[in-house]
């Protein structure tokens, strides 16, 4: 074990002097993140792709690094556990996916509602039947309107940094809701790349829960009465009120998260070539693929730019609306059956006929950068 | 230098995961780009498995299965005469004047018509037998997957020796690695059947040797009448 020094600031391990790259795969690099984290807790429940990030987390507290951790009976005791864990006043980490999101999911809304700053990482897999263990998106459909705030890593190195910096946005007083830290099952997980780490011997301050908005450990205050007195045991009329305001607050919570996903992760969006006659708007792996795509399509003369989400939710609402203003076609490729981004940048843009939603793949398969290449093509003879 | 994009065909236990990590690790020492990842099913031995490589000097964005590979290596005959594979037909979306490298022993399982498909393309076909190399040099059939990094580099020198014996040195002898439970479970027989470390990455690096002197083309050429399918012998 490496005697670890507690940073003065978060900033000196978010944004350390010197970093090593080394080779790793994206599992490792969540266990390198949550090494630098000075969590107090981590709760796992094993689930491909998920299974290696919570086992190597297991490590770090085998190692000594992590004061608690144990393995809950499923997901949504998981899920539970380290809402108890959050209420009384801790740092905590899990992580999950897939068919794993889905069993904890009832647990998602009331972290928002109790204003938990739980960091959870979620690695995207397949959910319908017929069974897939491999990557697809479509759980972050349902996620949109849990109330957490979600962030969307490309790779391993996003992974690392993202899921460092959502313990800073999640634990700040004006926000103090969860923060879900999104990757792509396999694509990231067990790919190995490149990583640029900092030093291993440094760790984020502590959380300290007297910065909390809702008090910890408090039996007759929120979010412990919330739970164990609820108003609609009472009331309905005092239900409702409670409700009108709260579900507000919950939602304003996750709007005044926007300066700090500005401050830590440098904006909502990462975007290239933002003039360009046609825009790829992409998240998780389908930018990597567009990436590939772009080199493509320059070399057949297209005019192309890429806009990457960082963060899902809170939208980037007028970001999008600015980017889309000159762009004569958004092509947005996909890893889910649904569309759910297309269907979020429709919602937003100004003629929204612009919005080609494709490709898509889902159950598991990868993209070929040729199909995205195909989709730019086919947007080319009506934009000239 | 030119991307190569590896895909390497197996069954599970076989140790393409641990290749592909190998390779990928010696490509990074030699300074070269590199990005690796696995895939399987739900994990069992002997179901279809595949890895796969990229190697580059510029940065690689694209990840996920290689779907058009410049070398496909073939870690069991399984994959092509009983279609254990993720690509069908196999074939498919190999380059133009692409690799081949087979773990085989006489017949290469390959029929005559995808040998037509490989001439056309251009395409050179390898042969090893990966795994009566590994039982002869290291004693055990779980160095098949060294054996067959050994054809590749005999075939391809895309990385150096003294890359590969580091990333072995790393991959068996530094940090704790995990891939899967099982993967774990594995590394535990192979450590007993080596009493030391510096002998494991020797004998891994004699396998390697070995099977690198050992790998064969065969001529995609159509055979006369009655010759063999894959090399063109008579009778």
């Amino acid at each position: 074990m490496i005697e670890q020094r507690v940073a003065r600031t978060a900033g000196e391990v978010l944004e350390p002097a010197r970093r090593e790259r080394r080779f790793m795969t994206g599992s490792e690099a969540v266990k390198e993140a949550i090494l630098r984290s000075n969590i107090t807790m981590a709760i796992a429940y094993p689930i491909t792709p998920q299974s290696e990030s919570m086992h190597l987390v297991g490590d770090l507290y085998a190692e000594g690094y992590i004061p608690d951790y144990f393995r809950g009976e499923s997901e949504f005791a998981v899920m539970s556990q380290v809402a108890g864990a959050a209420m009384g006043g801790v740092r905590v980490f899990t992580a999950t996916g897939g068919p794993g999101t889905l069993r904890a999911f009832e647990m998602f809304p009331c972290w928002a509602g109790m204003r938990l700053p739980i960091v959870c990482c979620f690695f995207t897999r397949g959910v319908n039947s017929p069974l897939s263990i491999q990557p697809d998106t479509i759980e972050m459909a349902f996620l949109l309107d849990t109330g957490m705030i979600m962030l969307h890593a490309e790779g391993a190195q996003d992974l690392y940094d993202f899921t460092l910096r959502a313990f800073a946005i999640a634990e700040q007083t004006d926000v103090h809701i969860p923060v879900g830290v999104f990757a792509d099952g396999f694509f990231v997980t067990h790919t190995r790349e490149m990583v640029a780490v900092g030093p291993p011997d440094l760790k984020l301050p502590p959380y300290d829960p007297h910065r909390s908005p809702v008090p910890a450990m408090d039996m007759e205050g929120v979010p412990v009465r919330h739970m164990r007195d609820p108003f609609v045991m009472k009331s309905n009329f005092i239900s409702y009120a409670a409700h009108a305001s709260w579900q507000q607050e919950v939602m304003a919570a996750a709007e005044r998260s926007r300066k700090y996903v500005h401050q830590y992760l440098g904006g909502l969006l990462e975007t290239e070539d933002e003039d360009a006659d046609i825009l790829i708007m992409a998240a998780g792996t389908a930018v990597s693929q567009s990436r590939e795509a772009i080199q493509l399509a320059r070399a057949q003369g297209i005019d192309v730019g890429l806009v990457k989400f960082k963060c899902l939710r809170p939208f980037p609402t007028e970001e999008v609306q600015h980017l889309a203003r000159r762009a004569r076609a958004i092509v947005v490729p996909e890893f889910n059956r649904v569309g759910w981004l297309a269907r979020e940048i429709k919602a937003v843009v100004d003629d929204n006929s612009r919005v080609v939603g494709a490709p898509r793949v889902f159950g598991g398969m990868t993209m070929p950068s040729e199909m995205i290449l195909a989709q730019l093509k086919a947007c080319v003879p009506a934009t000239r | 230098m030119k991307r190569s994009l590896i895909r390497m065909s197996g069954l599970g236990g076989q140790g393409l995961v641990t290749a592909a990590h190998i390779l990928g690790t010696a490509a990074t020492k030699d300074g070269l780009v590199s990005t690796v990842n696995p895939f399987f099913g739900a994990e069992k031995r002997l179901a279809p498995a595949e890895s796969y490589v990229r190697i580059s000097t510029e940065p690689i964005h694209q990840r996920g299965e290689v779907l058009f590979p410049n070398i496909i290596m073939i870690f069991h005959p399984h994959v092509i005469t009983l279609g254990k594979c993720y690509t069908m037909p196999f074939f498919d979306g190999l380059q133009p004047e692409g690799i081949i490298i087979v773990n085989a022993e006489g017949e290469l399982g390959i029929g005559r018509e995808d040998l037509d498909k490989l001439a056309a393309l251009g395409a050179r076909l390898y042969s090893i037998p990966a795994t009566a190399v590994a039982v002869e040099v290291a004693e055990t059939e779980l160095a098949t997957n060294m054996a067959m990094l050994g054809a590749l580099i005999g075939v391809t020198r895309i990385v150096t020796f003294a890359s590969l014996r580091e990333a072995v040195l790393e991959r068996f002898g530094g940090a704790k690695f995990v891939a899967s439970g099982t993967t774990a479970a594995l590394d535990n027989v192979l450590a007993a059947k080596f009493t030391k470390m510096a002998q494991l990455v020797d004998k891994n690096m004699a396998v390697m040797e070995a099977a690198a002197e050992a790998v064969q083309e065969h001529s995609l050429a159509a055979p006369r009448k009655g010759g063999c399918h894959v090399c063109g012998r008579q009778g």
